[in-house]
């Protein structure tokens, strides 16, 4: 256990402290990394519900006439189509095509857009938007300080929320669509509640300000246990995306690629009108293709690979791994790592060198894991 | 706080060994909630040697691998299947249902009581 002196602290630490977690440095924040068990961390999630602290992402709010139009330009996606209300996933990428972050934005009006970055990218992101700025009619604000974020995920996430908003709003959660959201008043507080996660099931994130998420906490916490509800940690939230084949920033994502290696090129908008930063670098990864793809591995036998292992075909080296796990679900070991793309299709047998002594894992289709609907 | 066993010594690498010929050797409980939730233990093999301070080994949770280091020098007598089918028995009870294997010892390599270790490794006599 290490603990450090330098680490932010979210509004919730405390709370986290007096449930007894173990915490880990995460994106220059001190967050826990479980409370328990990680197993039944990642079980409670599939079954019933988790509760996460994510208070260390950040939230940027765009707002003014050109809002759409600018985030157009910063960001690769198009955001200036999608409908007040809803979310989308995008990225936001530096003048060569290097991924910068990947990111959710919400739009919440007109003229209104939440973009929320990973925490330790928060600082670059908001640098990047603020440059980027210019010459537009907006105004690029930071509330990452002022604004905490919990999550509610699993299948007892709509029942828990159920219970804790106002009659007039059933409908209003029942109805919310998965990347939808909506303000929301939730245990008494009024929040930004939306339908969003990062775990593979249904599951709601609430965004809202630092002095109303101690109570917002406790009341999920205390509601959600009578569904089977347990607070849930860092580690447990990594199994679980990668289970669900999404990928983490720093891992899978970095400045030194595109999104065509990493299998988001749909998230790349040639269509919309705008010259957004790194669009004449992505045409042109896009028409040379990339040379490098990022692939799912399963495992043949029990041992586990892990970040930064070679991955070998016929003893050379094709690839390496970005992430890896025992899947607590899956009940085998589970990969993601970027391999020469002649190498990329479902089926092919690979081996994993894992500390000297090579496993044999299969590349197989994303994700790992898929929800019953 | 993780539990020390003050009836066994320990070695730097958080291995305990009993007074028992053979010996049987584990994992302390220090280790065990360090590393978190263990799927995985490859134990050596019944009858081959193990060197002390040398990798015998290796212990996989979901969040880490560690290698597992013999505490001694001398012959592995039985090895315990049922932690190796179950490595969740490390973390319940590493003193006991938990152990990974016994060994004929020839030689001792460096180890600590459990009173050292617990300050070491703050651990809690118990």
């Amino acid at each position: 256990m290490t603990v450090s002196t330098t680490s932010k602290h979210t509004a919730l630490h405390d709370e986290h402290a007096a449930l007894g977690a173990s915490f880990t440095d995460f994106g220059g924040w001190d967050m826990p990394l479980k409370y328990g068990s990680e197993l039944a961390e990642h079980r409670a999630v599939r079954s019933a519900a988790g509760l996460f602290d994510l208070s260390h992402m950040g939230e940027i709010r765009v707002t003014g006439p050109d809002a759409g139009t600018f985030l157009n330009t910063a960001l690769v996606g198009n955001l200036a189509v999608i409908a007040v209300g809803k979310a989308k996933y995008s990225l936001i990428c530096t003048p060569d095509g290097g991924i910068i972050d990947d990111l959710i934005t919400y739009r919440l009006a007109e003229t209104e857009y939440l973009v929320v970055p990973n925490a330790g990218n928060a600082p670059a992101v908001l640098a990047a938007l603020q440059e980027r700025a210019a010459g537009f009619d907006v105004t690029v604000a930071d509330e990452s300080a002022e604004t905490s974020l919990v999550a509610v995920q699993g299948p007892a996430a709509e029942a828990i929320l159920l219970e804790l908003v106002p009659a007039a709003q059933q409908e209003l959660v029942t109805g919310m669509k998965y990347y939808a959201a909506a303000e929301a008043t939730v245990a008494g507080t009024r929040v930004l509640l939306a339908r969003t996660g990062y775990t593979g099931e249904d599951g709601f994130e609430l965004y809202v300000p630092n002095a109303r998420a101690a109570s917002l906490w406790e009341a999920l916490l205390e509601t959600g246990r009578g569904h089977g509800l347990i607070p849930c940690g860092l580690a447990s939230r990594d199994s679980l995306r990668l289970e669900a084949g999404m990928p983490l920033y720093g891992q899978e994502l970095t400045r030194d690629l595109t999104p065509y290696e990493a299998g988001l090129g749909p998230v790349v908008s040639f269509k919309k009108a705008e010259d957004f930063v790194g669009r004449a670098a992505l045409e042109a990864r896009k028409a040379e293709g990339a040379t490098r793809t990022l692939v799912g591995l399963r495992g043949l036998g029990r041992r586990a690979a892990r970040a930064h292992y070679p991955v070998l075909a016929d003893g050379r080296r094709v690839g390496e791994v970005t992430s890896g796990v025992p899947s607590p679900t899956l009940g085998h070991p589970i990969a993601l790592a970027y391999v020469e793309t002649g190498f990329a299709q479902p089926g092919t047998t690979l081996d994993v060198d894992l500390r000297g002594r090579t496993e044999p894992f299969e590349v197989v289709p994303l994700p790992f894991y898929q929800r019953q609907k | 706080m993780s539990t020390v066993l003050p009836t066994l010594r320990y070695s730097a690498e958080h291995e305990w060994i009993d007074d028992a010929s053979p010996a049987k050797i584990g994992i302390s409980q220090v280790a065990a909630d360090t590393l978190g939730d263990i799927v995985y233990v490859d134990l050596p093999e019944a009858g081959s040697t193990v060197t002390a301070g040398e990798a015998c080994g290796e212990i996989e949770s979901t969040k880490s691998v560690s290698e597992l280091f013999s505490p001694v020098t001398g012959t592995i007598v039985e090895v315990n299947a049922e932690a190796a089918e179950n490595p969740a028995l490390l973390n319940e009870d590493p003193y006991g249902a938990g152990w990974l294997f016994t060994v004929e010892v020839d030689e001792e390599g460096p180890l600590l009581s459990a009173q050292e270790y617990a300050e070491a490794n703050g651990g809690e006599l118990a």
